[in-house]
Parts: C-alpha cells; structure tokens; sequence
C-alpha cells in the first residue's frame, strides 16, 4: 500500500538531494572538523557552506547560525541564556500554546521562582496584542512565543511582538520550528534575539537542529566543554546531519513559492473537499493567518484516536489533537486554550502536508475521511442527534431544566 | 502508534452487534461528548436471560473494542452471570488492555449495571453510586464510591492506577490529591482527614453573606477551571437556588456537581442546612 504522508508538521522525509549531500559525510568524508589536517577540513568547509546557507534563508549572518542536537535544545539554551543574563529581572512571557519544550521550561521557571505569565489566545487561536502588551513591564527579563503553531498552523505576529520588546530592552526568543521552511521569514527585519529552529521539520534528517542568535544579544554556553560553534555549544558536530541541514535549506529557499502556492492549493481543496463531505465539521484556528500547509479539523461525534487508526489502515498517516491516555486524558492544551468545545476537541485531527503531496493524495484523503467518519457516526451513539451532548445529558439524570439551553 | 493487541484490533476493525436494537427492554448509558467516550449498550432479555445485546459507541479504538467484546461475553447469560463479568474480564477477553485505557473495560462494565438497573426498574445512577456518593472528579464524573470500587476490584494501589481504571484526575488534575487520600484509606496507607470548617450559628443576613462568598470565591472558580459556571439564582432561608453554566451544561455529571459539589461545598462552608436547588425552567427555554 503507498503511504500518503500527511503529517509534516510531526517530521518530514529527508529530501533525496538531502540524502545525496551528506552521505559523503557518513562514508569517506568522515573528518572531524577540529582536526588540523587538510582532510578534515573537508567536513570543516561543508559545515560553514552549511551554516551560510542556513543563514541565507534566514536572513542572518553565518556568525549568528549555532547547531544544536534538536529545536527543544534549540529553545532550552536560549530561555536559559537570556534569563541568566538578566538575573535581577523575575518575569518570564510566553503564551498558553507553545510547544511543550517552551511549556515545560516556563514551569520549571515558575517553580524556581520566576513569575511567568502564560498568554491566552481566543477561539480562532490568535494573540491578545494589548494582553501582551499590558503584561510587559520592568520585571520582564525574556519573552518566549512560537512562530507558528505546531497544531493549528496559525501564524503569530512575532514582528509586533519582538518590537514591543525591542523598545522596552526585553529580550525576544521565538520557537519558529514549524515555520521555517514554510513561510518566508527575514531576520534582517524581525527583531528577535533568539530563534530556534529544528532540521527535520524541513526535510533534513531527525537530530540537527539550530539556534539563530543575534549578534550582540547576550549568550551563555548550555554545553560546555569543548570550542566548537567558538565555545558557544560544545561537543565534536554533527557534521553529515549539518551538511544535510544546509542542502534543506537551500532547497526550502528555492521552494518557498511553492509552499505558498502549490502547497496552499491542495490544502485549501482538502480543507474545502472534507467541508464539503462531511456534515459537523469545522476547522480549528484562524484561517487568515495560517501555516499553508497545515489544517486542524474537527469532526463532531467521533473520536480522533479512532479516526486515526482507520486513515492508518488506509495507509495515511495524520496525528490527532485528542491524546486519550491517561495524564492527558482532556484533549490538546492548544485546543483547550482555545476554547475549543470538548465536543470537537475529541474528534478534531491535524493534516500537514509538504511539498512532496500530491494531488491524488488529498483525492485519496477526502474519500478516506468521508467514509472514516461516516462509519465512526454509525457507531457512535450521538449520530443523529441534534443536540448530542445534552440529549445524553438528559437521559443520564441531569437536574431537570439545566440540561436545556 | 498501535499500541493494541490484535484481538483489539480486530474488535475495532469490525465491531461485533453494532447500533441501536430496536427491541430493547434494557437499556444502560454511561460517559458523554465532554468525556472523551460514551457507551450506549442495548440488551433484550427474556425470563432474565440476555438473549440479544448490542451497542452504540463513541470513543477510541479501545473504547469501540471493549463494547464490542461485551456484547460477546455477556449474549445468552442470565443476569446474574453476567452482572459477574468484571471489567477485568472485559480487558482479559481482548488479550489486555494498555494501562491507561483501562478505563474503557470500567466503561463497558457500568453500561451493563446501568442496563440491568433499568431492567430491574432501579433508579438510574452510576456504579456504586448511592444517594450519598460523592464526586470526587468533576471533569470526568467519577464519585468516591466508583474509585474505591475500582481499587477493591483491581487490586490498585497508585493514584496513577487509578486515572487509568476510572480516569479520576486525567484532565485538569484537581481532584489527584482526593484520590491519594482515597487510595491511602483503601490501602491501609496513613490518611489524613479534610477537616471542613463550620461556623456555629448565623443570622440568615450572615448566612446569605457567606452563601455568596463560597460561591464567588471557592465554587465559581473551581467550576470556571473546566469551562463552567454559576450563578445564584435565589437564597431563601436554607435554600439556595443556583444555574449551572457554560460547560456544566454539556456534562452528564451536572446533577452530582450540583448535588456532591455545590451543596456539599456549602454545607462545609457555611451551613450542614443548606440545600442546593437548581433553578427550574421549562423545557427547550433558553438560558
């Protein structure tokens, strides 16, 4: 059965040019940068050929490029960079959304002390601009808000944001790992201090990822021990994954329209198709300002486990907002932040698609999903309901008069 | 990914005694659209014989699976034998369950009680569930009398067993410490009792006073966490008539939050008298 790969916003294949760039680096090439003879200076000139292409896409200098083992170090080392450098300011902002990377670092920072304010979003998964605003003040030593959202798509407006900080000397990092690569982005005019960013979101092989920080803005080592990156993240480089991160670059550069339009097509006629096909479902986030690849959907009366399994033995692989295990039994923190009803949150699933998605894929998708849910609402005993949730309600007890709206 | 065992899979894949059974003299429902998955089980018995059984199930391929191998177990036994199957025997018919799906074998145990209440015309209510039971999480509707059911019956003895079993504290997590306090009692650990604060005797100006406060300050709050609300509709004496709101509407455990959560808060708080009304309004009006 051909896989139809609709989940790029959990990881990505490894471009072919990819592969064919840094195999070289994983057979005879395997010099180890560091080292003084002209053999290994082979992998030294192929990482800086890297980490200049990676720097163009981005709009940095290559100086400002250091890599790192994954995004969630990546957004480590920057949050604990930037608050060791201000360590008489208290106050950490980030927002209810963010990767659970960001997430986990703002709770460690609230158990070590740190008043941290968690932004909300409204319903469409957009940001407060006043909100944020308000909560700034001279406690505030580092502001950390993703790009784009992993789930959603939907884009932040980072530049606002970045400037707010910029004009009151807070520092600015941004989770941008779903958004690079997808969407042009230009450090030249976007005034973070700090941006992560991880290979294989973009084509380049799991284990490689960046972090961008900006010349002048303060800086502290997370891995010490050795003078590679000019001592700013020890330890012998990962010089094919590296290798293999400039070529994705590269071709992220060159294929940056594409995603804007061939890419955004089929979703937009994935979006439109499962509209049309299927009753009781609506698209979570803002679809104004959205990742061009990316469409949460919700399907009412089914659950996204199950939907899942079935568009798994359908060969199509998509990842759901509704994690139904225990700990995290309630659906995704991104849907709840977003007051998404339990009632779609359960059922919503997240379809990211790539360059590499073809038509006849999201042909094949449609008919999978129309006949996926169709089947889980037979099943499903709120089929045909109206009202489901509270003709339940009522059935099972409820205090009379309070299950009627 | 699948994390299943293949009789799992194959219970999902092509569920057994599917839908609604027209004939059915015994119906049981349990879970809700806000909970994450519901069973609906239809049963047809003749001379308490459970001749037909069938099913409606909204939830994850665990969940499908459970209920379909119910509906197996339980076709062609007498009521006796099968209020026998346990939710162990769910799980063991499918080859197991992963630990936090658990929950989903406890879920096909409670539709048969509750269908064999219905059968016997016994009030409906869930499984352990007296007049007295109290709610101990309010996301997913579980009382005490359910969580030390399933720690009796499983042998359990952590907290996290117990979100598995009867996903007691799997969504916003306020109620964990309770359940400790429960599995410490169950397991012979060292408990530490609640000790509720009661004022002695009060004017009814005091008492409408305090009514007010718990509700602005302690019940509101709490119920706004999970996305509900309330508001207070009337005090007149010992009695305080409220609405519940917002999420509260959609969940099926609105009459025990009322009565275990509420009330009980109340009664805490301000007066053991204190009896908690819900505002009456006619069918179909809107709020």
């Amino acid at each position: 059965m051909n896989l139809t790969y609709l989940d790029n916003n959990a990881t990505t294949m490894v471009a072919p040019e990819v592969l064919e760039a840094m195999l070289p680096f994983l057979q005879n090439e395997y010099g180890n940068p560091s080292s003084m003879y002209s053999f290994a200076a082979v992998a030294a000139r192929a990482m800086e050929n890297a980490r200049a292409r990676i720097a163009d896409l981005l709009g940095a200098s290559p100086e400002e490029i250091i890599f790192t083992g994954c995004g969630t170090e990546s957004d480590s080392t920057a949050i604990l960079a930037a608050l060791e450098s201000r360590p008489e300011k208290r106050h950490f902002i980030t927002t209810r959304v963010e990767h659970s990377a960001v997430i986990a670092m703002g709770r460690l920072l609230q158990q070590r002390g740190y008043k941290v304010t968690w932004l909300d979003v409204d319903k469409k998964g957009r940001l407060d601009l006043e909100a944020y605003k308000a909560a700034l003040d001279d406690n505030t030593a580092l502001v950390s808000m993703m790009y784009a959202n992993n789930e959603t798509g939907v884009i932040f407006p980072i530049r606002e944001a970045a400037e707010l900080a910029k004009t009151r000397g807070i520092l600015f990092h941004t989770d941008a790992v779903q958004a690079v690569g997808k969407i042009p982005l230009d450090l030249k005019t976007l005034p973070v201090d700090y941006l992560a960013l991880s290979g294989h979101k973009l084509h380049a092989p799991k284990g490689i990822g960046v972090l961008y920080v900006r010349r002048g803005s303060p800086y502290r080592s997370f891995l010490i021990g050795g003078h590679q990156e000019h001592g700013r993240r020890a330890g012998t480089e990962n010089v094919p994954s590296i290798v293999a991160l400039g070529k994705a670059a590269e071709l992220a550069a060159k294929h940056i329209q594409d995603e804007n339009t061939t890419v955004r097509a089929l979703r937009d006629k994935l979006q439109q198709g499962l509209l049309a096909a299927i009753p009781e479902a609506v698209v979570n986030g803002d679809t104004e300002n959205r990742l061009p690849n990316t469409l949460n959907i919700a399907f009412k009366y089914v659950e996204g486990e199950a939907i899942l399994l079935l568009l798994d033995q359908e060969g199509i692989c998509a990842s759901s907002g509704s994690a139904c295990t225990s700990g995290s039994l309630e659906p995704s923190h991104v849907l709840r932040a977003m007051g998404v009803p339990f009632t779609y949150a359960h059922g919503s699933v997240r379809l990211s698609l790539s360059r590499y998605t073809t038509e006849a894929e999201i042909d094949k998708t449609i008919t999978a999903l129309s006949r996926i849910i169709a089947r889980l609402r037979e099943i499903s005993p709120f089929r045909n309901m109206t009202d489901g949730a509270e003709a339940l309600c009522s059935s099972a007890g409820t205090a009379e008069g309070l299950s009627h709206r | 990914m699948w994390n299943y065992t293949d009789k799992v899979r194959e219970h999902f894949l092509a569920p057994h005694n599917v839908g609604e059974l027209k004939d059915a003299n015994a119906i049981g429902e349990v879970g809700s659209l806000a909970c994450g998955d519901a069973l609906k089980l239809y049963l047809k018995i003749e001379n308490d014989r459970i001749i037909d059984a069938t099913f409606q199930t909204f939830g994850c391929a665990s969940a499908i699976a459970s209920s379909s191998v119910l509906t197996d177990l339980i076709k062609g036994k007498t009521i006796d034998e099968a209020l026998a199957v346990t939710n162990k025997d769910i799980a063991d018919a499918l080859g197991g369950l992963p630990d936090q799906k658990m929950h989903c074998s406890v879920m096909g145990q409670e539709a048969l009680e509750a269908a064999i209440r219905s059968y016997r015309g016994e009030a409906p209510g869930k499984t352990g569930e007296d007049a007295h039971d109290r709610l101990v999480c309010r996301c997913f509707g579980v009382t005490e009398g359910q969580i030390r059911r399933a720690i009796r019956e499983n042998g359990l003895t952590s907290v996290e067993q117990v979100t598995n079993f009867t996903k007691a504290g799997g969504a916003c997590g306020g109620c964990l410490e309770d359940v400790a306090a429960i599995v410490a009692d169950e397991t012979g650990r060292s408990l530490t009792p609640l000790q509720p604060q009661r004022p002695k005797t009060m004017t009814n100006i005091e008492r409408m006073q305090n009514v007010m406060t718990v509700i602005n300050e302690v019940i509101k709050p709490r119920l706004n966490q999970d996305g509900g609300d309330i508001e207070l509709v009337d005090i007149d004496g010992s009695v305080v008539t409220v609405a519940l709101r917002g999420m509260c509407l959609d969940c099926p455990s609105s009459r025990l939050t009322l009565e275990n959560f509420v009330q009980q808060t109340l009664r805490d708080q301000v007066d053991p008298g204190i009896v908690v009304r819900p505002e009456q309004r006619a069918p179909g009006e809107n709020a």
